[in-house]
């Protein structure tokens, strides 16, 4: 019976199936990436002559030569690049210095804020007051408001907090013995244990600033401080036509041009997934998991 | 009672010896109360000062004035939206959108990590997991732009596929209202159903193996293993989830909709959110567009503890 039970025809059956739609679920992710692809080394023609394709008849490089010769596009990939390390950094620095407080069980305090902290998950003053404090401080147009109000995600801290919860009191304890301080115990022991849990919310924290559109949207109107995203925006939209007047005599947008800026957009994360992979999906785990 | 048993003296010992007491636990823990303080600083800045804004709701906000010179007004602005022309059209968008979430993409994760779970060749496992988390690291304008490459009329993809094989017109989908909804929900599931499975795999990674032996033993087939030890294993994570993503029904993703939104869907697409910033940002209507926003927060509270107690009052374990 044991071995039996994958070899009887309804499970064979249920098997191929099975098998056929994850493979399906997986080529409709991928191909619509691979199409965009090759769309933008493809020329001009070929993408308005040709339904769908995965590897362009003529390769092409027009595109990226255009791109890259064009000051609005440099400017906001500059932008979005500076943006997302500085804004990073002070992220996961943040999040970790207040992560670590909250992991001992013993300051006094420390469930109050944790309920602080879980209030603004379930409540807030929303996208107008936000807004407001924004401008009164000052941060309207300026790369500070595209990280500051992002600067702790209550998810990632709370995440943090566990897995430092989890690491051997015992450690830290020797450490003290040797005459650390907390400090030192902070910096020379927790936080180098820590590397992989650091590794994972760098990389969300990186994605979510690389990817955020509503900040730039919400907070900055000049058009030399755009972000690569408003540029996506701006190119690809259904208004795109219109919203162009603005930097027309800069940019012809042919469709070669939404593709490629799609990829140049996408790459940069696409590029380090395969490394960070490993990493997010045991940093998530020790999240859910635990609770 | 008990300062009625506890004679005068050693309270007032007690009472003496009790600040002192304060005064050194957070010098002894200070190192710890100095690390916590740039987060503090941020939550209270941008979380509970933006709270304190939600004021303007009740006024006639007039920046010039500020928060303490502006009129009070009471719930004028909540009685202008619930008998003004948007509200039942935004209600109405942003519950049918909710309902669509409900069916077809809250149980789309369940469904995939269930299939994925019982894949045993194990490296298509893990090739198609991988493949299917990619889209949670995509932007939202990426996914719209993917999304209008794919389906508008001009260069779409599907449009002219539909075209080809079913002949008629070329369908602009984008641009027709009748096609938002359908359009949003693919999204969404394209863009989440992948990542979310996470959290349901390891779910399952969890369930005790000795069950599948003792349901097979007792002749359980795949389907009832499935009915009988997987799902019910598994069901206080879709409890937790369900309470999560309750909370959050009325919070559609601003950008999604916000880049997905045009001059000729306007009418399907506008929920509570776009429709804040709409009238706040671009019109300057700062204390209507907080007390739209402060609505749907009060909804979206409700919904969560109400989801909870639900949750409580039929035998799980809830969030809090």
């Amino acid at each position: 019976m044991t071995v039996n039970q994958y070899r009887s025809v309804g499970s064979r059956v249920f098997d191929a199936i099975n098998i056929a739609v994850l493979v399906g679920l997986g080529m409709i992710t991928l191909l619509p990436l691979l199409y965009v692809l090759a769309g933008s080394f493809a020329s001009e023609s070929e993408i308005s002559s040709r339904t769908f394709f995965l590897w362009p008849e003529k390769f092409v490089t027009s595109t990226y030569e255009y791109i890259f010769a064009t000051d609005v596009f440099i400017r906001a990939l500059l932008t979005t690049i500076g943006v997302t390390i500085v804004g990073t950094v002070i992220q996961v620095a943040l999040t970790l210095t207040m992560a670590y407080p909250l992991a001992k069980r013993y300051l006094p305090g420390r469930t109050l804020v944790l309920n602080l902290v879980i209030f603004t998950v379930v409540f807030s003053g929303g996208i107008i007051p936000t807004y407001l404090v924004v401008r009164d401080l000052g941060m309207l147009n300026s790369y500070w408001a595209l990280i500051l109000p992002l600067a702790i995600n209550p998810f990632y801290l709370i995440i943090v907090k566990s897995f430092f919860q989890e690491l051997p009191e015992a450690l830290e304890e020797a450490a003290r013995i040797d005459g650390a301080t907390e400090m030192g115990v902070f910096f020379k022991i927790v936080l180098p244990l820590s590397k992989p849990i650091i590794a994972t919310f760098s990389l969300f924290y990186a994605v979510g600033i690389w990817n955020d559109y509503m900040s730039p949207l919400l907070y900055i109107d000049d058009s030399s401080r755009w972000t690569l995203q408003v540029l996506v925006r701006q190119l690809t939209g259904a208004d795109a036509q219109n919203a162009l007047s603005a930097m027309e005599t800069v940019f012809f947008p042919t469709q070669g041009l939404k593709f490629a800026v799609v990829v140049i957009a996408t790459l940069p994360i696409l590029c380090f997934y395969p490394f960070l992979q490993k990493h997010f999906v045991k940093g998530v785990l020790i999240g859910s998991v635990k609770e | 009672m008990a300062t009625d048993l506890a004679p005068p003296p050693v309270k007032a010992a007690k009472v003496a010896g009790h600040k002192p007491d304060r005064a050194r636990t957070l010098w002894r823990y200070r190192w710890l109360y100095l690390l916590l303080i740039p987060g503090l600083a941020y939550f209270f800045v941008f979380k509970y000062v933006p709270m304190r804004g939600l004021q303007i709701a009740f006024q006639d906000f007039v920046p010039f004035l500020g928060y303490n010179g502006s009129e009070w007004v009471g719930f004028k602005h909540f009685v202008d939206l619930f008998t003004g022309p948007d509200f039942n059209r935004l209600m109405y968008n942003t519950l049918y959108l909710a309902f669509l979430n409900v069916i077809f993409v809250f149980p789309a994760p369940i469904i995939v990590a269930l299939m994925l779970n019982e894949l045993r060749i194990n490296i298509l496992k893990r090739s198609v997991q991988s493949l299917i988390y990619i889209p949670h690291f995509l932007s939202w304008t990426i996914v719209a732009s993917l999304t209008y490459i794919l389906f508008s009329v001009d260069y779409g993809v599907l449009a002219g596929w539909v075209h080809e094989f079913l002949g008629g017109q070329k369908i602009d989908y984008v641009a027709q209202p009748d096609w938002f909804r359908p359009i949003i929900i693919l999204q969404t599931l394209w863009k989440t159903t992948g990542w979310t499975t996470i959290i349901y795999l390891a779910a399952l990674a969890g369930v005790n193996a000795e069950l599948y032996e003792a349901a097979r033993m007792d002749g359980a087939g795949r389907w009832r293993q499935l009915w009988h030890v997987t799902l019910p294993a598994i069901r206080p994570t879709i409890v937790v989830m369900a309470i999560l993503m309750s909370g959050n029904l009325l919070d559609m993703s601003f950008e999604q909709i916000w880049l997905m939104t045009n001059n000729l869907n306007r009418g399907t697409a506008d929920v509570f959110d776009t429709f804040v910033y709409y009238v706040g940002i671009n019109q300057g209507a700062f204390s209507y567009a907080t007390a739209v926003g402060l609505f749907k927060g009060v909804v979206g509270v409700l919904l969560i503890f109400g989801s909870n107690w639900l949750a409580k009052r039929l035998g799980q374990r809830g969030l809090f």
